[in-house]
């Protein structure tokens, strides 16, 4: 896993815009190695978003998300200054996290 | 004595379901027990046994879904997709990738102010219908768009 996490928030309009982008292989467990050999199973299953402490996006992903996936949502009411936490767990147990305060538009 | 072990195995009782949680890696440090992770839905096979696990029944087409993909995607690894539902008290939205060795592809639960709109990229293995499925008030609607896919990214 290469990169670290990214992510940025603004407001536009009314809303928090989030957008996040995160490291990951994301397997399959159906794509072989240089050796032949199948790779297995290994992605995200499960990220959380939360505003100011509340969770407000519960996402169930499978291996079918795009390798080193992105993640684009609202929050309506937001506003800037306001904290996005995101935080995801991966079939292994792992897990990543950010989090950052929201821009103004 | 008895009210001990009641007190006990009531106390145990109520952790298990925690404990088995925290075991599978589900529990995590927010505030809120996140849903479990939908395994039949996910190692469905069939779309329809896919909507099944969500508990879709009477699913309606809406015009209330706008669902933005590519008509053609260039690359079937990455295929970017945005679903924004317009129907009042969206509780969740799923995508289903009609022809994916396994059709249900992702799902988003809403809360506390989330507007019902979800941004991210899919692997689609070859062409084939996306549909966006939402649960609002209770009741199923869907949106579906073909999406063609001229390499597949399914990793074969």
């Amino acid at each position: 896993m290469a990169e670290p996490m990214k992510i940025r928030a603004k407001m536009e309009g009314d809303a928090a815009d989030v957008k996040v982008l995160m490291s990951h292989p994301m397997e399959t467990g159906q794509r072989k190695n240089e050796k032949g050999e199948l790779v297995p199973v290994h992605f995200i299953q499960s990220v959380i978003a939360t505003h100011n402490g509340k969770t407000v996006l519960d996402v169930q992903w499978s291996q079918a998300i795009a390798r080193n996936p992105f993640l684009g949502f609202r929050v309506k009411g937001a506003k800037a200054g306001d904290k996005i936490t995101v935080t995801w767990t991966d079939t292994t147990g792992d897990k990543g996290s950010i989090d950052t305060v929201v821009a103004a538009a | 004595m008895h009210q001990y072990r009641r007190t006990l195995l009531k106390a145990m009782s109520a952790a298990m379901p925690l404990a088995i949680a925290a075991g599978a890696g589900l529990f995590r440090s927010t505030s809120a027990l996140a849903a479990a992770w939908n395994k039949s839905g996910f190692d469905a096979k069939a779309a329809a046994d896919a909507l099944k696990s969500l508990g879709v029944a009477n699913a309606q087409p809406s015009k209330d879904i706008v669902l933005t993909a590519p008509d053609i995607a260039e690359n079937g690894a990455q295929v970017p997709v945005t679903i924004t539902s317009r129907i009042p008290n969206t509780q969740s939205i799923s995508i289903i990738v009609d022809k994916n060795p396994f059709p249900l592809n992702s799902s988003y639960d809403f809360a506390n102010g989330a507007e019902s709109y979800v941004s991210t990229k899919l692997k689609m293995g070859q062409t084939s219908n996306v549909i966006a499925v939402v649960k609002a008030d209770g009741k199923f609607f869907t949106a579906t768009r073909e999406i063609k896919v001229t390499i597949g990214g399914c990793g074969g």
